[in-house]
């Protein structure tokens, strides 16, 4: 406010006390005023139309010219400094109810949210998708086929003869027509290159059924099947796409070992370990978890692809294997169950 | 396939230990399945005789005996029937370690002494059960130390073995395979003739020479039918885990599992004539030695004499010509059969044999005759005996030559991606017993190998790589990671992925499940439109006898085991195949992949923040709709229906897709639910995930830059009329200026007619090229209420 006296003071004409006193009584009036609204009425009661520095301002007119701008200067630089008041003061207010209003509304942050829960994929489903992804990013493509299948697709031209012992092997739901329930996703190999000549790079996730139940087997569970037919496939190929697989799979470099064992389609054949640490303390164990082999050359001449050309691999894993070691799921039958808290774990 | 290790060091020269000699069978494809002690652990058993016994005076049941140690006399008291005088068996000394360490003390019973006992083989560990003491051979050295005398320090391997591999039940097989596997030198046993001592044969006839080109018989008479089976034999036979059962079936096994060639000995006193291997007639029914009928078929192949069948040929001997504890005559078969003959056949009687087993895997077509001089060698030494000359009915051209297969080097390596030499190769061929020509007109990379007759598996360039590969080792082959171009993949988008529509489910809250594929059929009739279920021939249970035709009623399980385990609020998918039987005879059933869902509870799940309530059809309505919308198009048409009998008939659609059904939704009928033993109302839906996959790429349009203007239109019509219909009047009415259509409020009750319904519904219009005038926004929405007056005898409210 002194700067306003010192303008004031230079004032040396009429009502020089009046302004004083009308300007002292705004600054204090806008100084108490405790909300926006009370600012305002001192704005109107000072600088509104009839307000009483308007009225000053308006007696200007009736002044002689030197007066008046001696006046003028001291009643605008008093109208400046309430102005400037008012501003200040707004400013305060507003901020002190943004304040307030902020802090009526704060809330607890930890409660939970609103509305529906989101659901989950089968672990199972889970575990499909990660396969076929990474075989896919090998260049692999997904192909589909029956479940319900024919003894040729599923065991004859895959080089198992009728009533050989092989097919003991495989426990076969059967239909009274003949029609079987696919005991493997092999069959689709054989659909897949009828259709197709060499290159066959295809990966087949799927249900396959199989007429035993038990602690460490189920009627139905999921196979992928991959197959590669082309120039220049070898055994050695086999072993590194399997070796890249289980690797991007666990996400650990895990040793894998092949041991020789009988498919009837392919030849040679074997069987894969991995290096699995049960992480109780004990030493890693060798844990069958797929087999493989290259396709055997019956199996190629079957489907009218000439082996002396093309050679080509195969390989088979049970999907529910895969997912109980990557989420440690010991009980098998779970799978099945449809617990929504067993499926919950997975989402 | 179980064998003892030392039985085998007997064929192959291996040093070994058993851990080794297991890991290195597993490795070549001999899968190591147990590893086990021929005998558990003991010790301080010594060979005994009792030189006599006395009834003990307090106790029935027990005797006092005087033991002969060998270092000693001892008083044993004994309560086993069969302890006298005489008897040598095993005895526990005082401070002998039995079974799972039992420590023998200096006992008294009913007052007297007892200085040791007596063992069982049973309370030794070398028998399941037993009922009385171990009986030893009366040439037992007494006092020698028990584990010394049967050699139990051995152990026994037990191999899974693959169904090509049949040349490994025989311990001489599997000394082959150790041989090339371990480098180690095989031994080969001269097998005996043994001279014919009498000149009694038998006529034998082969009526199916194709099915058995050769059978090899012979007589023995005058066995001493009290001989015993050497006791080194029952060891090697209880450590192959074959029960000794007298000397003429003992010799049979013990052959069998030696060389790899079943054989079987009929009483000759009671077979009538000659014999036969032929196929046997429709009705004919033979006895078997288990006891059970078999009713026999021309594609059964027999053993018969004059009165008829005496034997399944290959799999199991009939009862009424079977060796008894009398039998001093006999006649022993050693024959081959073609597998294909055999195979299927043990199966159907749920007779598993371990001649079956082996004949259905095929054995060696040349083994026969030695097989048969190594029986008669035995037998004449257990039981003495006169053998007649070795009896041979044989078809040679039906009789399977092992042909030579040609085998490339190059061929190798292309196959194994490997780099091995002709000197990587042949050392194996050559300790797996395989004759190796180099062929004439070629070099010396080009073989011609002839596997030896057991090797059935050996037929093609194959079969001899994975040989190589597997004695040279899968783990000693190079490995070459992923390399070279690979394909663009294919990522149709004229699909919705199934990856996607199940992501909108779980979006939506829906848990996914996996259900078998095969239920019970009358759970499935209870939601299903009398589709031809397609039935197993064998079902593991009644309650999985057919497969689905649907997925709901899996999913009406699921939610019903869940609500059981106390859950209110349920959202479940699946999306699988479903199977319908087809109405052409003998045509496959129809697999169709569906998604379905169920829901039941309230329609959120219980919070603090937003009231809840039950769920109703618009809200399973509305989740499947958010995944349809995937499909970029609002094209599936939702039509009331009353078709399906499991839902309720007032709240009921299918879905229509340019008037072809794909699926349906609705809430379940309560007499459905009841059926169930579900409590809660269930709202549900299914339709074919291949159909509503299709869907067109997006196509973009002009986007409007002018005002949009909208306008609500309150309308009463009867409540028969839907929304659907009103729809299609608007949209057609207002034409291309429509730019979106809603409905906000439908309203029943006070102030509106008891049949009719009011609608509350907003109409936005835009044009892509100006701004609206209101006139032509008034005369469009005249337009519409006029056609809807006209056409749906609509009015606007109030008026």
């Amino acid at each position: 406010m002194r700067f306003v006296t010192r303008f004031v003071k230079h004032w040396k004409f009429i009502k020089v006390d009046s302004l004083n006193k009308i300007l002292d009584a705004a600054l204090a009036g806008i100084d108490a005023a405790t909300d926006l609204k009370a600012l305002d009425n001192i704005r109107v009661e000072y600088m509104g139309k009839k307000g009483q520095i308007t009225a000053l301002l308006k007696s200007l007119g009736g002044m002689q010219p030197e007066q008046r701008k001696t006046a003028g200067q001291a009643i605008n630089q008093a109208k400046q400094a309430v102005q400037t008041a008012i501003n200040t003061q707004r400013a305060g207010l507003e901020k002190a109810a943004l304040d307030a209003r902020l802090a009526a509304e704060s809330i607890d942050v930890s409660l939970p949210g609103r509305g529906v829960e989101r659901g989950g994929l089968h672990p199972v489903t889970h575990t499909m998708e990660r396969i076929t992804e990474i075989f896919s990013r090998l260049g692999f493509s997904v192909a589909t086929g029956p479940e319900v299948e024919d003894d040729e697709h599923n065991f004859e031209a895959l080089n198992f003869p009728a009533h050989h012992p092989a097919r003991a092997m495989h426990d076969t739901f059967y239909f009274p027509d003949g029609r079987l329930l696919r005991t493997h996703t092999s069959p689709v190999q054989i659909r897949v290159m009828q259709e197709q000549q060499p290159p066959v790079r295809i990966i087949v996730p799927g249900k396959v059924y199989r007429s035993d139940s038990d602690m460490t087997h189920t009627p139905m569970f999921h196979q992928v099947e991959g197959l590669l037919v082309d120039k220049n496939v070898t055994f050695a190929d086999l072993k590194g796409v399997l070796q890249e697989f289980v690797n991007a799979f666990f996400e650990e470099e895990l040793a894998i070992r092949l041991r020789p064992s009988y498919f009837p389609f392919t030849e040679p054949s074997a069987e894969v370990d991995v290096a699995w640490d049960k992480g109780d303390g004990s030493e890693p164990g060798w844990l069958e978890v797929l087999g493989c082999g290259m396709v055997h050359p019956n199996v190629l001449k079957g489907v009218g692809i000439d082996p002396e050309i093309y050679t080509g691999y195969a390989f088979g894993l049970g999907v529910e294997r895969f997912a109980m070691l990557r989420y440690g799921v010991k009980d098998l039958r779970q799978f099945f169950e449809n617990d929504l808290q067993f499926l919950g774990q997975f989402r | 396939m179980r064998f003892s290790v030392n039985w085998l060091k007997q064929w192959v020269n291996i040093s070994d230990t058993p851990e080794q000699l297991g890991e290195q069978l597993t490795m070549a494809g001999l899968e190591v399945d147990a590893t086990q002690a021929a005998a558990a652990e003991f010790s301080g058993i010594i060979v005994a005789k009792i030189l006599s016994t006395e009834p003990h005076p307090d106790a029935d049941k027990l005797r006092v005996c005087e033991v002969d140690s060998g270092s000693g006399l001892f008083q044993i008291v004994c309560g086993a029937p069969n302890a006298r005088a005489g008897l040598i068996a095993p005895l526990a000394v005082v401070g002998a370690v039995l079974p799972g360490d039992a420590v023998i003390k200096k006992a008294a019973l009913r007052g007297l002494e007892s200085n040791g006992m007596l063992c069982s083989s049973k309370e030794l560990g070398l028998a399941e059960d037993a009922d009385g003491l171990m009986e030893l051979p009366k040439d037992a050295p007494v006092g020698t130390d028990l584990r010394e005398y049967l050699q139990l320090d051995d152990t026994l391997l037990e191999l899974d073995l693959t169904p090509n591999r049949a040349d490994c039940l025989s311990i001489r097989g599997i000394a082959r395979d150790v041989s090339a596997v371990c480098g180690a030198d095989f031994i080969a046993h001269e097998i005996a003739t043994v001279a014919a001592t009498s000149e009694r044969v038998l006529k034998v006839k082969l009526e199916d020479p194709a099915a058995c080109p050769r059978y090899i018989g012979r007589v023995i008479e005058a066995l001493d039918a009290s001989a015993e089976t050497p006791i080194w034999m029952i060891e090697k036979l209880r450590r192959s885990g074959v029960r000794s059962l007298g000397p003429l079936v003992d010799v049979t096994n013990f052959v069998l599992l030696e060389l790899g060639q079943p054989m079987h000995a009929f009483d000759l006193d009671k077979l009538a004539g000659g014999i036969v291997v032929r196929r046997a007639e429709a009705g004919e029914k033979l006895v078997l030695l288990d006891g059970s009928e078999a009713e026999l078929g021309a594609d059964l192949l027999v053993i018969a004499d004059d009165n008829g069948p005496l034997a399944l040929a290959g799999i199991m001997g009939g009862e009424t010509s079977a060796c008894d504890h009398n039998t001093s005559n006999i006649l022993l078969e050693s024959a081959f059969f073609d597998p294909a003959v055999i195979m299927g056949k043990s199966r159907r009687f749920g007779l598993h044999t371990d001649s079956s087993h082996r004949f259905e895997r095929g054995v060696d077509p040349g083994g026969q005759i030695e097989a048969i001089e190594r029986a008669t060698g035995l037998l004449l030494e257990i039981c003495g005996g006169q053998a007649g000359p070795v009896i041979v009915a044989e078809s040679i051209e039906n009789i399977p030559q092992r042909s030579p297969v040609a085998l490339r080097l190059a061929r190798i390596n292309k196959v194994l991606g490997s780099n091995l030499q002709a000197g990587d190769v042949e050392p194996i061929l050559q300790r797996l017993g395989f004759n190796i020509e180099t062929t004439a007109e070629a070099t010396a990379e080009i073989w011609s190998i002839t596997p030896p007759g057991a090797r059935f598996d050996i037929e093609i360039e194959e079969d001899l790589i994975e040989e190589i590969a597997r004695v040279y080792g899968y783990n000693n082959l190079p490995t070459r990671m992923p390399a070279g171009s690979i394909p663009a993949p294919i990522l149709p988008e004229r699909e919705i992925s199934l990856r996607r529509m199940r992501q909108a489910m779980v979006a939506n809250g829906y848990t996914e499940a996996i259900n078998y594929s095969f239920v019970e059929h009358r759970i499935l009739n209870a939601v299903d439109q009398g589709e031809r279920a397609y039935a197993l021939a064998n079902p593991l249970s009644s309650d999985m006898d057919v497969m689905r035709t649907n997925l709901l009623a899996g999913l009406l399980l699921s939610l019903d085991s869940n609500q059981r385990r106390q859950r209110e609020r349920i959202r479940m998918f699946e999306l699988g195949n479903v199977f319908v039987a087809s109405t052409v005879k003998g045509a496959a059933p129809e697999q169709t992949l569906c998604l379905a869902a169920v829901a039941s509870g309230s329609v959120v799940p219980e919070q603090w923040a937003e009231k809840s309530r039950a769920m109703d059809f618009f809200d399973i309505k509305g989740d499947l709709q958010r995944v349809l919308a995937l499909r970029g198009q609002d094209d599936v048409e939702f039509v009331s229906t009353n078709e399906y009998a499991w839902l309720h008939p007032g709240q009921a659609a299918k879905l229509v897709v340019n008037t072809e059904t794909i699926g349906w939704i609705g809430a379940i009928h309560p007499q459905v639910l009841k059926q169930f033993k579900i409590n809660n109302d269930v709202f549900a839906f299914e339709f074919n995930a291949h159909k509503a996959q299709k869907r067109e790429l997006p196509l973009a349009k002009n986007i409007s830059r002018y005002p949009a203007i909208r306008r609500d239109l309150a309308i009463v019509v009867s409540e028969t009329v839907s929304y659907a219909e009103i729809m299609r009047v608007i949209r057609s009415t207002a034409g291309d200026l429509l730019a979106d259509l809603g409905v906000f409020d439908v309203y029943q009750g006070e102030g509106v007619e008891k049949t009719c319904k009011s609608l509350a519904i907003s109409l936005i219009l835009q044009d892509v090229s100006s701004t609206l005038k209101d006139e032509i926004v008034d005369s469009i929405i005249n337009d519409v209420i006029s056609a809807l007056e006209a056409q749906l005898g609509a009015r606007l409210r109030g008026k």
